[in-house]
């Protein structure tokens, strides 16, 4: 074959080929594999992939959302019909702890985060024996994630050691864990938010309007634009919810993700926000602020995802 | 990506971002690592092109702006360096222990580079960095010119095959950008190059720190005329294209069966395309079928090339399975089941030789033993030394043996097909990566002769399931006078039986067998072999040997089928062993003349869950005899 005749392929034609077979090798070699399911816009890339990755099978596992009932209301609808689109089983999970003593963003902080998500996720993995969890995160999102290996594993505690991983060599991914250890493994880590952004465009992969712009109720607060997602939100005294333009980069907890101001209305518009933007993408949470510098090193050792 | 190209994009982004998302769509992607120590300059280079390319975010350069000036190492001014350096250690350090990847964007491709550790004591971290590159930067200080290191970087990218090498002088500021040096260190690194057999590699004079010729061409260096780091990044040719050229390749990952209308195979091909017609061959069945689709959500593709994960149907109802290859049908890769190969050993524990492992290649997963190692490499002086084993970081060429017959082809004409990882069978830690060179005749001279009278015939005519009885424990336990009494048993009942006695075994057999760990691993290895050979013959065996590693044990439970392998542990106190000591080996051991005896200098591992326990404290060689026979009942 000469150089002619070659296919070219693009930066996202190959990176898509190196996630399907990490999804592939995992169903292979796992006992019980999940995918975490966020509903975020790279949950939904991690969907869309796993339905190409076993087509015409649907996906062989099901989807696990680690809920902490404060998510957007349009989420909860956009996570319903794409299960009952792709044909996978929706699994979801609130701490029960959480749940009786009505841990909440607004009074609660970061312990909301860590009951519902952190103890939440821990908790889920256990109750089902899931011994290879799928999740979305990059390596281009923060610094100790770039260190980290695309099968990482877990303790029985769900502990990270980040001076241990295992090496990972070419393709070839060592998927033989001991009792008690669990894998997680990160498909789309050699993903840039600006691939995953693309993807979407590409493909016509369905995301939450959220990430779009549209007259919201919002209020100010700490510095960030909230939007007032429900009748739960509590406002303060003096507080009276304006009708802004917004949008949002990342989408988490209602109270805990902050909006930007925007009038992106369409997926081109978003993607050349983001590009112009000066800010990095999870700086509209406010989790990763803890602890200085080293904060999601810490929350990962910890057990976050 | 000089100045004015970001200029340039940006008001791309700002006036046509339809525009700019086809352009972006259209780009090609490069893995590349950077090697060099932190003294080198390697984090701040690849802090400045993710600083040139606008990859690094407003807020996250305040805090680079912050923290430089808190724990950098260039004083007052922006330390690129710690913007990679992501571990806490790392940055408390001042160091780079493990491999970090970024990411950035040209015009023309999307790069992703794995920053690696120079130092000699992660030369793992950095094979794992290499092992996915297209390319590598060399990074020296123009200052201290070729150094171990820079040998060591270029060695062991070279071994794990990277073809496209940029030796970048760095630092040229400090060397008041002289021709000269630069010239003078490019000399030397071609005479070494030269001598690993590395033909070609493009050298380039920069400054990381001041950004010369890293986008633009400097003018600090006219008499440069070669293209600027960038320049040549966004230009080099990425494997993946040159795979296409070579004969289609596809490890069967998983089969794909949604119902019975439906069967495919999944897998990311390797190399070569694969179209609807075309003849292809499984192996190593050897099977072979036409292809009728190439199935993805997207739609069926006319034709799929390397890189591409797809699923692909065929004519026929041919057995293939995970661990397969489907090729194209009339060059087919080998089947083998001995290799020469070069190891590269990444863990704490040094290989154990003829110890069975894991081997991963492509999707085959097989038990393999290394051989002890022809020659490991000085990795500073690349002198081949006589080794017994290779521990952390160490490089040496092996012969390997494989329990059954893989697909392979060599590592330098197929990655895929040819590099395989090593992982220990207890601990399960990816322990050595390796390289396959080429298979070893005599696997392929020596068939298998099937016989006419078979196992179940000989054990048919006993009258008798045939085990094996594996007595384990320390060095007078009792293993041999308990092993004793239980065979005069099974005589009393007309069993058919024969017992391999430790000592009895070491005046023949292996006579040539010493007690270091590797002989003690052969000796157990063999011992299975011959009691595999007797069960074959219908007998039921007893061993009497102290097998003191999990490991072998292990070994020889695999090489016999579900329920023949008894583990019976006899579990004697190490005081009470040493108290007996009939053979008056622990006084020897004790004193010093007796080296790597069980339980004093070398390791007894108890086996966790045995078929049989019995204690020798609490009752006597008869009693412990007589409490086997019932466990084993009933005998057919």
């Amino acid at each position: 074959m000469s150089d002619s005749t070659r296919t070219t392929l693009t930066h996202l034609q190959r990176l898509e080929a190196e996630a399907i077979h990490i999804m592939r090798e995992v169903v292979a070699e796992a006992e019980r594999p999940v995918m975490l399911y966020s509903v975020g816009k790279d949950s939904a890339v991690m969907l869309h992939l796993a339905r190409k990755a076993f087509y015409p099978s649907p996906p062989p596992f099901p989807l696990l959302h680690v809920d902490t009932t404060w998510k957007f209301r349009d989420m909860y609808a956009l996570r319903d019909r794409m299960a009952n689109e792709s044909g996978m089983e929706l699994l979801v999970y609130h701490n029960p702890e959480a749940m009786e003593r009505g841990i909440n963003p607004f009074d609660h902080g970061a312990l909301h985060t860590d009951m519902w998500k952190t103890e939440g996720l821990k908790q889920a993995l256990d109750k089902w024996q899931f011994d290879a969890a799928f999740g979305g995160a990059r390596r281009d999102e923060e610094k100790s994630r770039a260190k980290e290996r695309i099968f990482s594993f877990r303790s029985a505690s769900h502990g990270w050691d980040p001076k241990n991983q295992r090496p990972e060599l070419w393709n070839l991914y060592n998927a033989r864990k001991n009792k008690g250890e669990s894998i997680r493994v990160f498909p789309i880590s050699n993903w840039t938010e600006l691939d995953v952004w693309q993807y979407i465009h590409l493909n016509q992969v369905p995301i939450v309007p959220l990430y779009f712009a549209e007259k919201r109720p919002t209020v100010e607060r700490d510095g960030m634009l909230l939007m007032v997602d429900d009748e739960r939100f509590p406002l303060r005294p003096g507080e009276v919810p304006v009708e802004r333009s917004i949008r949002f980069r990342t989408l988490g907890c209602y109270p805990l993700t902050g909006a930007v101001e925007s009038t992106a209305s369409t997926l081109p518009q978003v993607i050349q926000e983001t590009l112009l933007t000066t800010t990095s993408e999870r700086q509209g949470r406010a989790i990763d602020k803890d602890a200085g510098g080293a904060g999601m090193e810490v929350k990962k050792q910890q057990g976050y995802f | 990506m000089s100045g004015d190209v970001i200029y340039q994009t940006e008001a791309l982004i700002a006036e046509d971002i339809d525009a700019y998302l086809e352009q972006h769509q259209h780009k090609t992607m490069l893995r590349f690592i950077t090697c060099g120590s932190v003294d080198d300059g390697k984090s701040t280079l690849i802090g400045r092109l993710l600083y040139d390319s606008k990859m690094i975010f407003e807020d996250q350069l305040a805090a680079l702006e912050t923290d430089s000036k808190k724990v950098g190492t260039q004083g007052q001014e922006i330390d690129f360096a710690l913007l990679v350096d992501g571990l806490a250690a790392e940055r408390e350090q001042g160091i780079t222990i493990d491999v970090a990847y970024r990411f950035f964007n040209t015009e023309k491709r999307k790069f992703i580079v794995a920053d690696c550790p120079g130092h000699e004591q992660y030369t793992r971290n950095m094979i794992t960095g290499a092992s996915t590159a297209d390319l590598a930067v060399i990074l020296i200080d123009a200052r201290k010119g070729v150094l171990t290191q820079t040998r060591r970087h270029t060695y062991l990218c070279h071994l794990i095959g990277i073809r496209n090498i940029v030796l970048a002088v760095n630092k040229m500021d400090l060397v008041d950008y002289s021709q000269e040096v630069f010239d003078g260190i490019v000399a030397d690194y071609a005479a070494f190059a030269k001598s690993i057999g590395i033909q070609d590699f493009t050298a380039m004079p920069i400054s990381g720190f001041k950004g010369d010729n890293i986008t633009t061409h400097s003018p600090n260096t006219h008499w440069y005329k070669g293209p600027t780091l960038v320049d040549h990044l966004e230009t080099v040719e990425v494997i993946t294209s040159q795979d296409q050229d070579k004969p289609f390749r596809m490890p069967v990952q998983w089969v794909n069966r949604p119902n019975l209308d439906f069967r495919g195979f999944s897998g990311l091909i390797a190399t070569g395309s694969v179209k609807p017609g075309n003849a292809v061959r499984v192996l190593p069945s050897g099977k072979t079928s036409t292809v009728t689709r190439v199935v993805t959500l997207d739609g069926d593709l006319d034709e799929a090339v390397a890189g591409q994960s797809v699923t692909v149907c065929f004519a026929d109802e041919i057995d293939c399975s995970r661990g397969d290859v489907i090729s194209i049908a009339d060059t087919p890769p080998q089947v083998a089941d001995q290799f020469e190969t070069t190891i590269v050993w990444l863990n704490d524990e040094p290989l154990h030789v003829g110890r069975a492992y894991w081997l991963k290649l492509a999707t085959q997963t097989v038990s393999v033993t290394v051989q002890h190692p022809k020659y490991a490499v000085n990795v500073n002086t690349m002198e081949h030394i006589a080794v017994k084993t290779l521990d952390l970081n160490a490089i040496g060429v092996a012969e390997i043996a494989t329990d059954r017959q893989i697909v392979f082809e060599p590592y330098e004409a197929n990655r895929t097909l040819g590099g395989f990882i090593l992982v220990d069978k207890l601990t399960n830690a990816t322990v050595a990566a390796g390289m396959l060179h080429f298979s070893l005749r005599r696997a392929q001279n020596v068939h298998w002769q099937p016989t006419d009278v078979t196992r179940a015939d000989h054990a048919k005519l006993k009258n008798q399931t045939p085990k094996v009885l594996w007595f384990t424990g320390l060095s007078g336990a009792g293993k041999s006078t308990i092993a004793n009494e239980v065979e005069k048993r099974l005589a009393i009942m007309n069993r058919h039986t024969f017992l391999l006695d430790g000592d009895n075994v070491r005046h023949g057999l292996n006579k040539d067998l010493g007690f270091t760990e590797a002989d003690r691993i052969e000796n157990i290895r063999r011992v299975g072999e011959v009691a595999k050979l007797m069960v074959d013959a219908g007998l039921i065996v007893l061993t009497a040997f102290i097998s003191p590693f999990r490991a072998e044990r292990e070994m020889v439970r695999k090489m016999l089928g579900e329920g023949e392998f008894v583990e019976i542990y006899v579990d004697t106190p190490l005081e009470v062993a040493e108290a007996r000591d009939v053979k008056g080996l622990y006084k020897k051991a004790r004193s010093g003349q007796l080296k790597n005896f069980t339980g004093i200098d070398s390791p007894y591992e108890a086996p966790p869950a045995p078929e049989i326990r019995v204690n020798t404290a609490e009752m006597s060689a008869e009693e412990a005899a007589e409490y086997i026979i019932r466990q084993l009942m009933p005998l057919k």
